[in-house]
């Protein structure tokens, strides 16, 4: 129902500050708007999103009924270890979203130097 | 009008009314349209808006719009892209088939889109391109309804539309499209409403000038179905249509009806050259 699409830079090097983009699908229902029919739309918003780098949490997010339909989140991460992103995320009706991508970072030279 | 300010003591808060031959002109330009608006239409080609002057609805919102839908990924509209595409592979209905076991694969649809409305020869009717996708699915694939404006219908829609991406409109207002053409053209160009306004006077005579806040467009239907900032959702072309009938204050026709086939057929004409472009983001 709910699915999301993530945005990485396409080569990361250890020491970088990249963007994450993170475009989650969800209606938003504010619990204010009627539909066609003239029918309050019950409200449905993400509560409560998190996104989880090597079981730690670096970024978290809880919207309210502010927040437009397939809300677009971009926030930076400073490159150190490489790993598993993973995102979570839950609305009113206790949906539960996730997403999970591998990130990948690469030495800087000077580290590929050092290694032998 | 002058003189009247002046005797109740209201200062002019518009300086461009204040003098004798501006106030002419206006009379003149009014004069103008209500002759404009008289006029038989002797020629149904004859073109209000001239072909050279097109200019797509992305022409008229701001650099947001424009950045949000020229980006590959934050574009609101690609998420409706990918259920689009997954439900034209999804098998449906008694049939035991999808979109794609007749029509292959989506560039089977290439400039589809550029030609609705269209008549549909089995019923006669006027045809837009939900209506197409909908007759689709109930009678070949025999599967549930689609409902007019559910996310379905507009993904699936939308994906179709983005085979024409980038190629121009060209509808047929020959044979029975006719009489559709030259009502939605009436529908167009007659004043209704409480504000007793004719679309051909915003999108015709005024676009370019500012609607409150916005632009006016000049209401050209090439990027329908369309995310729409307002709505937060993908809207079809019948329910701007629908929204530009509670802007002039007129009685609505219900979902699926005629009048919203001929102002799309006579949109469509008058957009006649303008290339398709899907996903699309509006205000």
């Amino acid at each position: 129902m709910s699915t999301a699409r993530l945005q990485l830079p396409a080569r990361i090097v250890e020491g970088d500050v990249f963007k994450l983009r993170l475009l989650v699908q969800h209606p938003m229902d504010s619990g204010f708007l009627r539909d066609l029919d003239g029918v309050l739309i019950k409200r449905n918003v993400i509560r409560h999103l998190q996104c989880i780098l090597n079981d730690k949490e670096v970024f978290r997010v809880e919207p309210t009924t502010g927040t437009s339909a397939n809300p677009l989140f971009e926030f930076y991460l400073r490159a150190t270890k490489s790993g598993e992103l993973y995102f979570r995320w839950v609305d009113d009706k206790g949906y539960i979203g996730e997403l999970r991508q591998k990130l990948v970072i690469e030495p800087t030279n000077q580290s590929k130097a050092a290694k032998p | 009008m002058h003189m009247l300010f002046h005797a109740i003591g209201i200062p002019l808060a518009i300086p461009r009314l204040s003098g004798q031959t501006n106030f002419f002109s206006i009379c003149c330009q009014c004069a103008l349209v209500c002759l404009l608006l008289q006029l038989p239409w002797a020629h149904a080609q004859q073109r209000l808006l001239p072909l050279d002057k097109l200019q797509s609805g992305l022409a008229f919102t701001g650099p947001e719009i424009l950045d949000l839908q020229g980006d590959d990924f934050a574009n609101p509209g690609l998420p409706y892209m990918d259920k689009g595409s997954k439900l034209w592979r999804q098998i449906a209905g008694k049939s035991d088939k999808s979109c794609q076991s007749c029509h292959g694969e989506l560039n089977s649809m290439k400039g589809v889109a550029t030609r609705y409305p269209s008549i549909d020869k089995a019923s006669g009717r006027l045809f837009n391109l939900e209506d197409r996708i909908r007759n689709c699915r109930q009678t070949r694939q025999k599967a549930s309804e689609w409902p007019l404006e559910s996310e379905e219908l507009l993904a699936v829609t939308l994906y179709v539309t983005s085979a024409s991406n980038g190629m121009p409109i060209k509808v047929s207002i020959e044979g029975k499209a006719k009489s559709h053409f030259e009502a939605g053209q009436h529908i167009f160009t007659k004043r209704q409403g409480q504000m007793n306004l004719a679309c051909t006077q915003c999108h015709d005579q005024r676009y370019g000038s500012k609607l409150f806040t916005d632009k006016l467009s000049q209401g050209q239907p090439n990027a329908y179905p369309a995310y729409r900032i307002e709505w937060q959702r993908l809207a079809s072309l019948e329910r701007r249509l629908r929204f530009c009938y509670t802007g002039v204050k007129a009685d609505i026709p219900p979902w699926g009806h005629e009048d919203m086939r001929d102002i799309s057929l006579y949109l469509m004409w008058r957009a006649q050259g303008l290339n398709i472009e899907v996903p699309s983001v509006r205000k």
